[in-house]
């Protein structure tokens, strides 16, 4: 009697938790499908509200005046800064992970704070050396490239150390018996292996610094990026275009994912 | 999948399972210098810059200079003209983080006692939202709060608001606006520390007759704590500092410390600005380590 009692408990607790958890999708989700149906809005305005069906934003974007620019803008710099935060992370992941050395704990702390800070803090510090420096009126793409790359680091480096930490050491040490020199075995075995934590290390990154606004706007200058450009349009009528921008972003990403995600059964079916 | 692995709670625990091999060489300072480096100039040094910058004569501009007359002055005033919008910005912060905590547990629990095959389904569709740009997002919610909008509509009919009651440009709103946002923040450690728990203690508990919500309450709150006090934090610290969904689903009523900053920076007022932004960064690393003494969790560095 108490045993059926307790399952019952089970299922309706196992069942409930699965029901409010997709209601907190749900909660997730409504603004990203505002998104995709203002996509289609056909006239900017102040409300924000959804008018009537059009495909024209679509065939033709960049409609919107600057906003194609401030992509662009944003698209360079989101990779130049992830190249740089990804190299830079992950060798600081790798010293961290497989090397041992003195001030490991401050190493630890130094690569925690800037994700501990808040945005308008390390904005308004990186905006106070720029000054100060005299850079004030140089202000613009090199100064947003250099706190894009500051602010992917830390999580660059939690991203691949995770990957590290959770791998077999014992691959490697195969590899050393069956007589690969550490170089070889670090590029036939241990590279290949921690690649996939690289790759999603450098997606993290790239999206950090495309959506970044709150920093970049304290150190941009006179250059504008594309979450700068929606910031300028929200007080005044908002064009639909940048729903397309989103939506373009969310394809993509997911595209991507679903892509790694085939690559990898396939290997691992070969 | 990289998302389970992108917020392990800090690191430090990891660390202590699995001592690195000894190799103890130069290779570790050279790969570690680049990167260090970087943080060293670009955060380290601005944040020294931002101390000293606070302490700036409050009469310079960018035109005449600045001059370190260590006026702390700058540090009186600050908190004289806006303990208000500090406390507002910690109120706000401290709410969001328990409403994303109270809706992230029971989800990062689904996802990883409950989903099944649908695990990285569902991990999926947690970090997707980071794909979008965030700051439409927030755009939607104005449409989404709008006073003819679905939402207020259903809200009055059921009597929670008023005929006239509204959800946009409130304080509700801007909490509502900062949970969503931060919401990923708040899952992603919930969720890793929840997979690693090993499932058979919650079965061994089940064995020596705990009841369901006894062995949730004894084995696997505790158990999942690094992830709780994780989350919270990445989730509290941007959310104190933000002012993006004050200006977009609040009013100039709401005004949060972020606001003041921005502004007072944009003005030109460089030395109050520094000010308030380090009185903020001290007031969120005091309240930081207070939280993880009584958490009991100093491993988390």
């Amino acid at each position: 009697m108490t045993a059926t009692l307790v399952r019952a408990g089970r299922w309706v607790t196992g069942h409930l938790v699965m029901f409010v958890a997709l209601l907190v999708l749900l909660y997730m989700f409504l603004p990203i499908m505002v998104v995709v149906l203002m996509s289609f809005d056909d006239t900017a305005d102040v409300a924000y509200q959804f008018n009537g069906f059009t495909l024209a934003n679509w065939s033709d974007p960049c409609s919107s005046y600057g906003m194609c620019d401030a992509v662009a803008k944003s698209l360079q710099i989101g990779l130049l800064a992830t190249v740089g935060a990804t190299l830079l992370g992950t060798l600081m992941a790798f010293a961290m992970a497989r090397h041992h050395f003195r001030g490991r704990s401050i190493a630890n702390v130094g690569i925690f704070l800037p994700m501990a800070s808040p945005e308008i803090v390390m904005g308004s510090s990186l905006l106070a050396l720029f000054v100060s420096a005299g850079f004030a009126g140089q202000l613009g793409f090199a100064t947003i490239l250099i706190a894009h790359i500051m602010f992917c680091l830390s999580f660059v480096v939690v991203a691949v150390k995770a990957r590290l930490s959770g791998m077999d050491n014992g691959l490697e040490q195969a590899a050393m018996d069956l007589y690969a020199n550490e170089w070889q075995t670090f590029w036939r075995v241990t590279f290949p292996l921690v690649f996939p934590g690289i790759v999603g290390a450098a997606l993290l990154a790239f999206s950090l610094s495309f959506d970044d606004y709150i920093i970049t706007n304290l150190v941009a200058g006179q250059s504008q990026t594309f979450p700068m450009y929606v910031w300028g349009v929200s007080r005044r009528e908002i064009p639909p275009q940048i729903n397309v921008i989103g939506t373009a972003m969310l394809l993509v990403s997911i595209l991507v994912v679903v892509m790694a995600e085939v690559v990898r059964r396939g290997r691992n079916r070969a | 999948m990289t998302a389970p692995a992108l917020f392990p709670g800090g690191g430090g625990a990891d660390d202590q399972q699995q001592p690195p091999p000894p190799r103890r060489s130069r290779t570790g300072y050279l790969l570690l210098l680049p990167g260090t480096l970087w943080l060293l100039l670009f955060f380290m040094v601005p944040l020294v810059t931002l101390v000293s910058t606070s302490l700036y004569d409050p009469a310079g501009t960018l035109e005449t200079g600045y001059q370190l007359t260590f006026a702390f002055g700058n540090y009186v005033d600050a908190i004289d003209d806006y303990a208000t919008e500090f406390t507002r910005s910690l109120l706000y912060g401290g709410l969001a983080t328990l409403f994303a905590l109270l809706l992230g547990y029971p989800l990062a629990y689904a996802i990883a006692f409950r989903a099944g095959r649908w695990k990285y389904v569902m991990l999926l569709l947690v970090i997707a939202p980071f794909f979008t740009s965030f700051l439409i997002r927030t755009l939607s919610w104005k449409m989404l709060l709008a006073d003819q909008g679905v939402i207020v509509e259903v809200l009055r009919f059921l009597h929670i608001l008023g005929d006239d009651g509204r959800l946009l440009a409130t304080a509700p709103a801007v909490v509502l606006g900062l949970t969503y946002n931060f919401l990923p923040f708040m899952v992603l450690p919930l969720y890793a520390s929840l997979d690693k728990i090993d499932v058979r203690l919650i079965e061994a508990a089940g064995d020596l007759y705990a009841s369901p919500p006894q062995a949730f309450r004894r084995v696997t709150l505790p158990l999942s704590m690094p992830g709780v006090v994780a989350g919270t934090l990445l989730t509290f610290i941007p959310a104190a500092g933000d002012y993006i969904n004050v200006e977009l689903l609040g009013t100039p009523q709401q005004t949060m410390i972020g606001n003041r900053i921005q502004s007072l920076f944009g003005a030109g007022s460089y030395p109050a600005a520094a000010a308030l932004s380090v009185t903020l960064m001290l007031l969120i690393l005091a309240m930081v380590m207070l939280y993880i003494r009584r958490a009991g969790t100093d491993e988390l560095l």
